[in-house]
């Protein structure tokens, strides 16, 4: 525990609060322009993106309404790349590009009126409302991460303290790793199922499989962060086993275990969504994708993907509030 | 006749490393009474650190016999019967400087009015009253090894083994901390073995200055201090301090030749 970040070397260091607060408004300014110019200029290349790609049915809608096309005839257009087809009639792929009912690739406002409209405008209770099928998913995400971190703990205790764990676990938990996920998720729901387990807990275990490894990973280096000098120090305490664990080990472990946490909780979302696609769920957000894939509902996949996205986004935030709440109490930040 | 506390008779310790055997002790005898401030100098590698570990059983001697308090020197560490201050101060960043000097208490198991009493004594004894609720990173350098020095008193063993606690700081702080000490030795009697590589450092503190060499590491000269206990900084500047300076000089030079 050398690499604390002591505020004396931090930014604002040597100055009073209030101009360190000062400070964080000026940084504030100084990255929200370049974050803005990102998210504008991914926005204009997905405009963009939309204008070759829903060319064809652009194209379509319009010789139907009785607009001249080049080249006229269906025949001479089918082979012809979306590029190629939107510079030849610029004015009609332009014009019906962002407003299919079925697009290839949905215009972001597309998604996020769809967004608004799964979210705000109907009865979370309903099986329309993505608020729902978030909930569904979020259930077992988060059962199966507390299963997962609670195994990845056990398993990185165990390692760090006996030498037959650390070389007969970890071969394992790697190679568990390098499993496809969507190879054996189905397996893992047939089995399961067999053995009377059904609802929640398939998808939870799919969650825990996936997220019990950073928290391993990370958990062992954390345990093991103390040096020779702090394990010495201990010795000459006559301190317990036991004791080097809970003084030193633990604590040490802290910074490693919330860093793993945030992989683990992201990777518990993947596992949740991942193990309801091949059991034809009807809720969930994976169930919400496969249902869009089925009946061509672009949109909806593409809403689905920003629920998970946003969805990922707060159960790492919530982490990342929590690591510094607890980070501070300790001292640490 | 005053009480040995250590004792070592022609102890060895010989580390084998893939470049063969390394003698990082050979045939040292020396003997420790209490209430000596005996210091250990030498170059690096003259094992006068592995000497301290040996002592306090964080190392195993490959021959000789080693005693502490008449024990073994494993038997001493599980009676904790030492204190040991590191190079570093190595207190732990998510404790207070009160908790870190109460780490050692509560893995002894002392009762709590206890822990609180000890820690509000030794606080006072390193001159860091105010600091308890004050985490490791808002100290100095040298009040971190102050309050280092404090979790080693804590509970009070009556040996207390220092491994160059001031190496890493300024002249200055090493000048002022280097008094408080010896006041400190004066005031509780305690017993110290004090690794250093700084002569002034040795002969200021020291009743008794042991000088090693390397290759293999040994004892070559044994100087007995004739300076008073009670010490001013300024007595450094005395014909018998600068002829003390001299000799351990002398027998470092005399170590280095030799190896």
């Amino acid at each position: 525990m050398t690499d604390n970040t002591a505020p004396i070397s931090g930014q604002g260091a040597g100055v009073g609060r209030s101009a360190r607060a000062a400070l964080r408004v000026r940084a504030l300014g100084q990255t929200a322009l370049p974050v803005l110019t990102v998210v504008v200029a991914l926005l204009g290349l997905w405009y963009l993106a939309c204008i070759p790609m829903n060319a064809a049915q652009s194209v379509l809608t319009a010789s139907r309404a009785g607009i001249e096309v080049m080249p006229e005839s269906p025949r001479d257009r089918r082979g012809m790349s979306g590029a190629a087809l939107a510079l030849a009639n610029p004015g009609p792929a332009v014009a019906g590009a962002f407003a299919q009912d079925r697009p290839r690739l949905p215009a972001p406002h597309q998604v996020a009126i769809e967004l608004w409209n799964s979210t705000a405008t109907v009865s979370p209770t309903s099986n329309r409302s993505l608020v729902y099928h978030a909930w569904v998913t979020m259930s077992a995400t988060l059962t199966g991460f507390v299963i997962g971190t609670s195994l990845g703990i056990l398993l990185a205790v165990g390692i760090v303290h006996s030498r037959v764990m650390d070389m007969s676990v970890m071969p394992w938990a790697i190679v568990s790793q390098t499993v496809p996920i969507i190879a054996i998720a189905p397996m893992i729901i047939v089995v399961l199922y067999s053995v009377g387990v059904e609802g929640i807990l398939p998808k939870a275990v799919i969650s825990a499989y996936l997220s019990f490894f950073p928290v391993v990973v990370g958990m062992v280096k954390g345990l093991r962060a103390p040096d020779a000098m702090q394990l010495d120090q201990l010795r000459t305490y006559a301190a317990s086993r036991a004791q080097t664990f809970f003084k030193l080990r633990l604590p040490s472990s802290t910074p490693y275990l919330f860093a793993s946490l945030k992989i683990g909780i992201a990777a518990s979302l993947v596992g949740a969504i991942v193990g309801e696609l091949p059991t034809g769920a009807v809720a969930g957000l994976g169930a919400r994708l496969l249902a869009g894939s089925y009946y061509g509902q672009t949109v909806q996949i593409w809403s689905a993907l920003f629920g998970a996205a946003i969805l990922a986004a707060l159960a790492v935030g919530v982490i990342g509030v929590i690591e510094r709440v607890a980070l501070r109490r300790m001292g640490l930040r | 006749m005053s009480t040995r506390v250590v004792e070592a008779r022609s102890l060895d310790l010989t580390f084998s490393t893939n470049d063969g055997p390394v003698h990082a002790l050979k045939n040292v005898d020396l003997t420790v009474d209490a209430g000596d401030f005996v210091s250990f100098i030498g170059p690096s590698g003259c094992g006068k650190t592995t000497f301290l570990r040996c002592v306090a059983a964080l190392e195993q001697p490959t021959g000789g016999t080693l005693t502490v308090n008449g024990m073994s020197p494993d038997e001493a560490r599980r009676a904790r019967a030492y204190g040991y201050v590191f190079q570093a101060a190595g207190l732990y960043p998510w404790r207070t400087i009160g908790g870190n000097i109460r780490l050692p208490l509560e893995i002894m198991g002392f009762p709590e009015a206890e822990r609180k009493r000890r820690v509000a004594e030794t606080l006072e004894l390193v001159d860091l009253e105010g600091f308890e609720h004050k985490y490791p990173w808002q100290l100095s350098g040298g009040m971190q090894q102050r309050a280092s020095i404090a979790r080693a008193l804590s509970f009070d063993a009556d040996l207390l083994l220092m491994d160059e606690p001031f190496g890493a700081l300024d002249e200055i702080v090493r000048d002022r901390l280097n008094e408080e000490l010896l006041s400190l030795w004066d005031r509780t009697g305690k017993t110290m073995l004090f690794v250093t590589h700084s002569i002034p450092e040795a002969v200021y503190l020291s009743t008794r200055i042991v000088v090693m060499s390397p290759r293999p590491g040994r004892i070559t000269d044994i100087i007995e201090s004739p300076l008073p206990r009670h010490r001013p900084l300024d007595i450094r500047d005395s014909p018998e301090f600068i002829k003390i300076a001299h000799r351990v000089r002398e027998g470092l030079r005399a170590g280095m030749e030799a190896a």
